[in-house]
Parts: structure tokens; C-alpha cells; sequence
């Protein structure tokens, strides 16, 4: 799938990330908080964004991508509106959470790490999240579900749709 | 700029009505001097880095002046030299809660004696061991103990910067983290000058982004310098060349906020708990199939027993008590009959494992250790950075062999091309990632040599965990509800209302689907 990053659209972000690269021009290490503000801004990392932190940074492009790519959090296509995530920490795997992602996978149609076609839903096998008392945890964006089984997943998408 | 009599002034204000309000919210208690919480699940744990979690309110640095937070930091500054302070710490034989249990004061000693215009301490909080969360605990519950703690370890050493690096996944602990970080510099808690001293002081946060190698200090400095988190060859001590190449400190979360206690009540009060060698407490996330799952601090040296079954009540749903896993894709799996092993670093140690940042996963009879191991190995395939050839190829060959083991392809000589692997990766990989990735492997086939030749040998999986070895059969007692044939997602299950259904073997996927639904559990696997 394409994604065009619209400059014209995103324009205050763009204001207001530059002025956050400005304020970091002068700190220690400003690349990976510059990069994770821009994902958090933008959803993604958008080409047209790298090449802007690459010039007002002065670090080579080739550099700031080996650097997104080597972190999982960052992306360089956009994720679906709701982000679900599975925990398959070992206290969830333990308590089958990797029936509850493949339950998941199967309604939605889609496979972990992929967005469905209407960029609805994205689904994430995520690594603990340290809320292993309340095992198996799903999260979808920052709610958090306790103790889910199978039979909670259709209940629980259809919030989101 | 705050002085002692206002640091004074504030917990006389505080104190008395938050003391009063908690008690009438009938969750504490006194245990001689100290407010605990009430109940059983308490009652065998003493709390040093958890003393405030779930009694104050971690927005309100008030709350934790109350109960005698920043007094140490106070005490530090005001009445001794940087020297005794390193002193203090290395005479209560604190040792670091990370994991690997070095000495801090060792560690502190180091970077005080080394002479540089610049230094840092760092705080590790890229907790990222699956199935731990006493990290994450603390900095959303009490984080100015840890604030407080990295000002006394910056005071010691010399340090005017601290960073605290924190795991994107923990949102809430980075919003709490940011709120006491704001507070404490209002308070000049933080900040120049502080006590009127001329002690300066900051913290920044810096978050990580998906990256558990970066738990490692040098790969975590590399991610802060704004690198790839790849660890270096440890050419110096990061206590003399660390961040940006100067002297550097790094003490994971629980290990700073157990500093505030030890200045307050001294060396020899800590090392009256715990055991000799390892003094003081570890806080363990008690998790997986155990009844009462939840965080609990216990003097070193209380037993797995005492762990497990007197404050975790033991393994869920009345099943029976199979392993316990410390120290997540770095440690082992300890088998029941091991069970009265006191828990400190040398003792689990001797059994190979190790203690860990604290990560406890309880395993029952259906937990297939075959499957455990795969599991470790695939989040450790995943998360090797690449750098070094045993761990990045070493640890996916290794997940190659369990995987054709779990599916029931394994070959005669599975076992010993594992241990052979084991021996390479652990012994050649550059950094604790790679050297500690093969213990879930090693302890599983050290005590559950038995499960490894079923899979390969008999294709069976004694846990009746892994798919590729099971079959699901209808008994005898089936009434004929028909519920599985309705919940079956292939259409494999046949049968007459009233009459004994059949599974087509041909079909099924074993999803377990029919298993979950029967009423009379007329299924069963084999």
C-alpha cells in the first residue's frame, strides 16, 4: 500500500515540530526524541519529515534510517485508527494469550504487524506491558482489558468501530 | 530555594491528616513506626522500595515528605562529604536489583574516584523482561524515591545530570515520572543550589522506543547518545567512559529507590535483613497460573515455598504446582522439587538460574517446558540487536530446532545440538543478551530432559500443550448437547442429538473450541 504523507493538511504539526526541533538543536542527543515526537505527531515517520530533522539536525539521512528502523515502535506507514494491541508477555502467553491474537487476527482478517483496508484497526504482538497480575491483557490504543478470553473479542472491537 | 526548617514545616503539616485519612480508609496499618497495608497478602512482606507504593498519592510530593522523603537527600548534603555517603552505601552491601547483583557502592566508588569535569547517573528503567513489573510499580507509584535516590547517587559521585530512561510502553510511569520532576524542581529539590549548598542537580527523561537489548547499559547510552541500541565491547568501565565518554552510573529503579532507606536508618539496619551476603529485599512480580498474582517485597532469603504457596496461595484452579521462572529470557526454569531454595543471588545461582530484575512466573502442569523455552528463545531471536554473530544466528538456529521439536519433527540428536549451541552463544556473545539467552534452554533440558525425548522420540507432549501432538477425543460421557459440533469453526465434530459425537481427525485444527464448551467434559486430549 502507498501512503502520501499531505504536507498542506498536517501543517500546524509541521509548525510545531519544527519549533520542537529548534528546541533541540542545542541538547545532547536529539535524535531519538525528535524522532519519537514525530511519530507521536504524525502516526508515522513520513519521508518529507526524516529529510526535515535530517537537515536541521545535520545528521545524515542514511544514519537517522538505520536508527528508525532499528526501534519497533517506529513506523513508516500509518497505523489504523485503533491500535490493538495482545500482550504476549510470559505471564499472558501462560495464560493463552496467543489463542486470544489468533482469535483477533481471525475477525479481523488481518495478520499481527498489518492494518486492516479501511485503516480501522492495526494489530500489535506486543512485549509486556507489565500488567501481568491481571493476565492475559489486550490493549486497544490505551484501554486496557483484563483477564480476556476468546469469547470478550468480538464484544470488545465492536466498541471501536 | 527550600531549607531544612521548610522541609520540616512540610511534613508537620502533612503528616498527621494524611495519617488519620489513611487510617480511616481501613487499607493500613501500623507496624511499629511504619504505616503498611492490612492483610494476609502483607503480612510476610517487608517493604523498603514499596513502602509508600499504594499509601501515597504519587502526584503529591507533600504526600512524600510526610513520610520522611527528601530527609535523606537532606541528611546527604547538609551533614556529609560525598566519601561518606559512597561509604555508607558500600558498607550496606546494596546490590544492584537489576539483575546481575553488583555492589553498588563498588560501582559508586568507582566513579568518585575518577576525576572529570562531567559525569552522569543514570537511571535504568527500560524494564523490559516479560512478566515483570516492579519497575514500572515504584515510578508510578513512588516516583520521588527514585528521584531522591539518583540525587544522593549524583551528590556521591559527583554528578550534576541525571537521566532516567524509561520504556515507551509505560505511559502512565513517564506522566507520573514528569509530574514529580516538575514538583521536586518547583520545591528547588531539584535543580541549583540545593539546601543552599551549591549542589546542582537535574533529571531528564528519556524514553525508549521498543528496544529490550537497550536494558543494557552500554546499548542504553548508545540509544541515548541517538544511536542504534547496539551494545559496545567493554573496552572501559562505563564508570570511567559512559555517556558521551565520561564517567557515568547506571542503577536500575528499584536499586535508587532502596538508597533513600538506607541513608535514613543506616547501613546496619539494611543489613539486618535479608541474608549475609545479600542484604535488604527484592520485590518479585509474582505472576502466571497463581492464585494471588501481584507484586511482593520479601527479605532475601525467604524461600520459593514461602513465595509461591504462603503468599501466592499456590497454583491456580486447584492444578498442580509445576515450575517457577525467575529471571524472564535470561533465567531459568526452577522445577518443584527445588522449591526450598532460598531466593537470593547466590542460591539461584547454584540451581542455574539467576534472581533477576524480579520477574516470577508460576507454571502448572499444563505448561509444556518444551514450548516455555521456545517461547524465551523467540523473544530473544526477536530482540538481538545483531551485532554479534553467536547471538543473532546462534539463538535463531536454537528456535529453529525447538520449533521442529514443539511441531513434533524433532530428530534424533535435537538435545545435544542444543546443548552445544547453549555452550557457543553463551560463551562467545558480546553482550548479557546473547550470554544469557540459552538459560532457558539449558534449565529446561537440565530438569525436564524427560519432556524434550517425549516431543522427539514418543511425539508426544506430556503437558498436552503443543498443537501438532494432541488429539481432542469425545468420551463415552458425552450426552449428545451437540454444543461442540455447534462451536466447531471446521466442521469436524458429526452426531445425532442425544448420541455420541465424533471428531474427524482429518479436520480438526485443535483449536480446543469444543473442549472449552463441553458441560459434561466429555472431551479430552490426548
Amino acid at each position: 500500500m502507498e501512503f502520501k504523507f499531505d504536507k498542506e493538511e498536517n501543517k500546524e504539526q509541521i509548525v510545531a515540530f519544527m519549533e520542537f526541533l529548534d528546541s533541540k538543536k542545542n541538547t545532547p542527543g536529539p535524535l531519538m526524541p525528535s524522532l519519537q515526537r514525530a511519530q507521536d505527531v504524525f502516526g508515522f515517520l513520513p519521508k518529507e519529515m526524516l529529510e526535515t530533522i535530517s537537515k536541521e539536525l545535520s545528521i545524515p539521512m542514511a544514519e537517522i534510517y538505520g536508527v528508525a528502523t532499528f526501534y519497533s515502535q517506529f513506523s513508516f506507514v500509518p497505523t489504523g485508527k485503533n491500535k490493538v494491541s495482545v500482550c504476549l508477555g510470559t505471564a499472558c502467553y501462560v495464560k493463552g494469550a496467543q489463542s486470544i491474537l489468533e482469535e483477533i487476527e481471525s475477525q479481523l482478517g488481518i495478520e499481527s504487524g498489518e492494518t486492516t483496508v479501511d485503516e480501522v484497526f492495526s494489530i500489535a504482538a506486543a512485549r509486556c506491558v507489565g500488567d501481568c497480575s491481571i493476565a492475559p491483557v489486550i490493549l486497544v490504543n490505551e484501554d486496557v482489558y483484563a483477564k480476556v478470553k476468546k469469547e470478550d473479542i468480538t464484544e470488545i472491537l465492536a466498541k471501536y468501530n | 530555594m527550600i531549607t531544612k526548617e521548610k522541609l520540616f514545616e512540610i511534613k508537620e503539616k502533612t503528616k498527621p491528616s494524611l495519617v488519620e485519612k489513611l487510617l480511616e480508609g481501613d487499607r493500613v496499618e501500623f507496624r511499629g513506626d511504619d504505616l503498611v497495608l492490612k492483610g494476609e497478602y502483607y503480612k510476610k512482606q517487608v517493604r523498603i522500595a514499596l513502602k509508600n507504593c499504594d499509601i501515597i498519592d504519587p502526584t503529591d510530593i507533600d504526600e512524600y515528605i510526610a513520610f520522611d522523603g527528601y530527609f535523606a537527600l537532606l541528611k546527604a548534603l547538609t551533614e556529609q562529604e560525598p566519601g561518606d555517603v559512597v561509604a555508607e552505601i558500600t558498607e550496606s552491601l546494596l546490590r544492584g536489583r537489576g539483575g546481575a547483583g553488583f555492589p553498588t557502592g563498588r560501582k559508586w566508588n568507582e566513579a568518585y574516584k575518577f576525576d572529570a569535569d562531567k559525569k552522569y547517573i543514570i537511571c535504568n528503567a527500560d524494564e523490559g523482561d516479560p512478566g515483570a513489573f516492579m519497575d514500572r510499580s515504584i515510578l508510578e507509584k513512588d516516583p520521588h524515591s527514585v528521584l531522591e535516590g539518583m540525587a544522593i547517587g549524583g551528590y556521591a559521585i559527583g554528578s550534576d545530570q541525571g537521566y532516567i530512561y524509561v520504556r515507551a510502553e509505560y505511559p502512565m510511569a513517564v506522566k507520573r515520572l514528569e509530574i514529580a520532576i516538575k514538583q521536586a524542581k518547583e520545591y528547588g529539590l531539584l535543580g541549583n543550589n540545593i539546601f543552599g549548598t551549591g549542589f546542582n542537580f537535574d533529571i531528564e527523561l528519556r524514553l525508549g522506543s521498543g528496544a529490550f537489548v537497550c536494558g543494557e547499559g552500554t546499548a542504553l547510552m548508545e540509544s541515548i547518545e541517538g544511536r542504534r541500541g547496539m551494545p559496545r565491547p567493554k573496552l572501559y568501565r562505563t564508570a570511567h567512559k559512559g555517556l558521551w565518554g565520561k564517567p557515568t552510573i547506571i542503577n536500575n529503579v528499584e536499586t535508587l529507590a532502596n538508597v533513600p532507606a538506607i541513608m535514613n536508618k543506616g547501613a546496619k539496619w539494611f543489613r539486618s535483613i535479608g541474608t549475609e551476603e545479600s542484604p535488604g529485599t527484592k520485590v518479585f512480580a509474582l505472576v502466571g497460573k497463581v492464585e494471588n498474582a501481584g507484586l511482593v517485597e520479601v527479605p532475601m532469603g525467604m524461600t520459593l515455598r514461602e513465595i509461591v504457596f504462603d503468599i501466592g496461595g499456590g497454583a491456580q484452579d486447584g492444578k498442580e504446582y509445576k515450575a517457577v521462572q525467575t529471571g524472564g529470557p535470561s533465567g531459568g526454569c526452577i522445577p518443584a522439587d527445588l522449591i526450598d531454595t532460598p531466593v537470593d543471588f547466590e542460591s539461584l545461582g547454584k540451581i542455574w538460574s539467576i534472581m533477576g530484575s524480579g520477574g516470577m512466573v508460576v507454571m502448572d502442569e499444563n505448561t509444556c517446558m518444551v514450548d516455555i523455552a521456545k517461547f524465551f528463545l523467540d523473544f530473544s531471536v526477536d530482540e538481538s540487536c545483531g551485532k554479534c554473530v553467536p547471538c543473532r544466528e546462534g539463538t535463531k538456529r536454537m528456535h529453529e530446532i525447538l520449533d521442529r521439536i514443539t511441531k513434533g519433527e524433532g530428530v534424533e540428536g535435537d538435545i545435544e545440538r542444543l546443548e552445544n549451541l547453549s555452550k557457543t552463544v553463551s560463551s562467545t556473545s558480546l553482550c548479557g543478551l546473547g550470554q544469557t539467552a540459552p538459560n532457558p534452554v539449558i534449565t529446561t533440558i537440565k530438569y525436564y530432559r524427560h519432556e524434550y525425548e517425549a516431543h522427539i522420540k514418543d511425539k508426544s507432549c506430556p503437558a498436552k500443550s503443543c498443537k501438532a501432538l494432541i488429539k481432542y477425543e469425545i468420551t463415552d460421557d458425552c450426552i449428545g448437547c451437540t454444543r461442540c459440533a455447534k462451536v466447531c469453526p471446521v466442521v469436524a465434530i458429526t452426531g445425532k442429538v442425544k448420541e455420541k459425537h465424533l471428531i474427524d481427525q482429518a479436520i480438526c485444527i485443535k483449536c480446543g473450541a469444543c473442549y472449552d464448551v463441553c458441560p459434561v467434559d466429555a472431551i479430552s486430549i490426548i
